[in-house]
């Protein structure tokens, strides 16, 4: 009998949901870390028993925990995140120099084959490797140090490193993330960055052909299609068919394509799901109504989903790291908000349930597949 | 034999009560406290003093003997009262935020 386990960061704590196959039917634990922030919660696709937590606090700093066991234990592992060298400066808010500071881990991509082999992309935004089970950390300094970083600025919620992409078919090739300095990818395990943001255009970016600066909120590709990558950025959906040399916008008929999260169907590479936010003032789903929005052909054409979602008084946002599909046959899907809520669909999209409503604010979600 | 009281959320990630006891060769001194402390209990390095600097997290604060000793120079020896075990150093998470 296989089953999912759906890992849900919050503002308060974490949350680990299970159910089996039928995904109707929750037993909910936590929570874990009361009181912490969860940034993120990821299980290793190596060893599905490893998951990794970041946990932080604006007064205690950060804390990395680490379970053998599927989240039932927890135990402290490294939280020593000291960037290469002396840093240097990257631009503050109002344009002037800033030293570079660690503030917190925003996500976590363990390796694809190694239960021991981790990634953190933090903020000041810069990507960190474990290869000891997240003992300790080095930083892959080429990022940070890459010739445009002096150049790039935070966006509000600070110069966070959020998304980090590997790719199944070359281990050594990875795409990254960086509010609001732009997408990157190595192809060299990530010792060299080239920034891949050609074809993003911005309103607040005078330059139309600007390296760097580009408010990238999040990246999904599709396991047997790496070249292909989809970006929600602060405004417009994109999307590159050559591995990031070119984007182009599939933003179609959304009614708005401001956003945070976007994530692929796990069986159907060209089926997408986003959640249209109202705009960038007004950080809340348009008309009061929580709507999924998926496009079965790769972007441009795209189609409400609101079967069992809220449709009226509902002023939630989702944020970057809070969706998440499960491989089972019928694909599941899953995205937390900003309310407490958590919502489930066993059948991509087309019927939704609540597991849970009235967990503190959702940072982040994240669901393992499981087999008996 | 010194006496430190923790904050909560430091009490759980290190898995003690309210108070623990450290040791501390010659002079004690804020510095040697701490240095004792996370050698006891690893898991609070990084979340009292940050990992690279030493300094004090912002929202961190040190009492002892009634007294703010915050921004007292962290080599200075600290009250007898401390030294002795009579009065504990105090680990306080600031009252901000929400």
């Amino acid at each position: 009998m296989s089953g999912v386990r759906v890992l849900v960061g919050t503002r308060k704590g974490a949350f680990i949901l299970t159910s089996d196959g039928a995904r109707k039917n929750w037993d909910v634990s936590g929570p874990h870390f009361a009181g912490w922030e969860i940034y993120h919660l990821k299980g290793s696709p190596a060893d599905p028993n490893r998951i990794y937590a970041s946990q932080t606090s604006s007064w205690f700093g950060q804390v990395l925990q680490r379970s053998n066991d599927g989240g039932k234990t927890w135990a402290p592992a490294g939280n020593k995140f000291a960037y290469h060298g002396t840093p240097g400066t990257h631009l503050w808010y109002d344009g002037t120099p800033h030293p570079w500071e660690f503030a917190r881990v925003w996500h976590i991509e363990p390796s694809l084959t190694d239960a021991d082999t981790i990634y953190a992309g933090v903020q000041d935004a810069a990507i960190f490797k474990s290869t000891d089970g997240a003992q300790t950390w080095e930083e892959l300094e080429g990022l940070r140090e890459h010739r445009t970083a002096g150049q790039w600025q935070p966006g509000a919620g600070g110069l966070c490193l959020h998304t980090i992409l590997i790719d199944p078919t070359n281990p050594k090739r990875m795409f990254i993330a960086i509010s609001a300095a732009g997408a990157f990818r190595t192809d060299d395990g990530g010792q060299s960055w080239t920034p891949i943001n050609k074809g993003l255009t911005s309103a607040q970016i005078p330059n139309p052909t600007a390296e760097v600066g580009h408010c990238v909120h999040r990246l999904a590709m599709h396991r047997s299609r790496p070249n292909v990558v989809f970006m929600q950025k602060h405004w417009d959906v994109m999307r590159t068919d050559n591995g990031g040399e070119s984007w182009h916008e599939v933003s179609g008929n959304l009614p708005t394509d401001f956003g945070f999260v976007i994530d692929v169907h796990s069986h159907e590479p060209e089926t997408i799901f986003v959640v249209p936010i109202k705009s960038d003032s007004e950080h809340f789903v348009p008309d009061g109504r929580l709507r999924v929005y998926r496009s079965k052909t790769g972007g441009n054409d795209w189609e409400p989903l609101s079967n069992g979602l809220p449709q009226q008084d509902c002023y939630v946002n989702v944020l970057r790291d809070a969706m998440a599909v499960d491989s089972l046959d019928s694909c599941g899907v899953y995205f937390g908000t900003t309310g407490g809520q958590v919502y489930a669909s066993a059948d991509a999209g087309d019927h939704w349930m609540p597991i849970v409503r009235d967990l503190p604010a959702v940072l982040s979600v994240e669901v393992q597949t499981l087999s008996a | 034999m010194i006496r430190v009281e923790l904050p909560q959320h430091l009490r759980t990630l290190a898995q003690v009560g309210h108070e623990v006891t450290v040791d501390v060769a010659g002079e004690p001194t804020l510095r040697a406290v701490l240095d004792a402390l996370e050698a006891h209990y690893p898991m609070l390095r990084g979340t009292i003093r940050d990992h690279v600097t030493q300094e004090r997290r912002p929202f961190v604060r040190f009492y002892a003997c009634a007294e703010d000793w915050s921004h007292e120079p962290v080599d200075t020896s600290l009250p007898r009262a401390v030294a002795t075990g009579a009065e504990p150093l105090l680990v306080i998470g600031a009252m901000s935020g929400g």
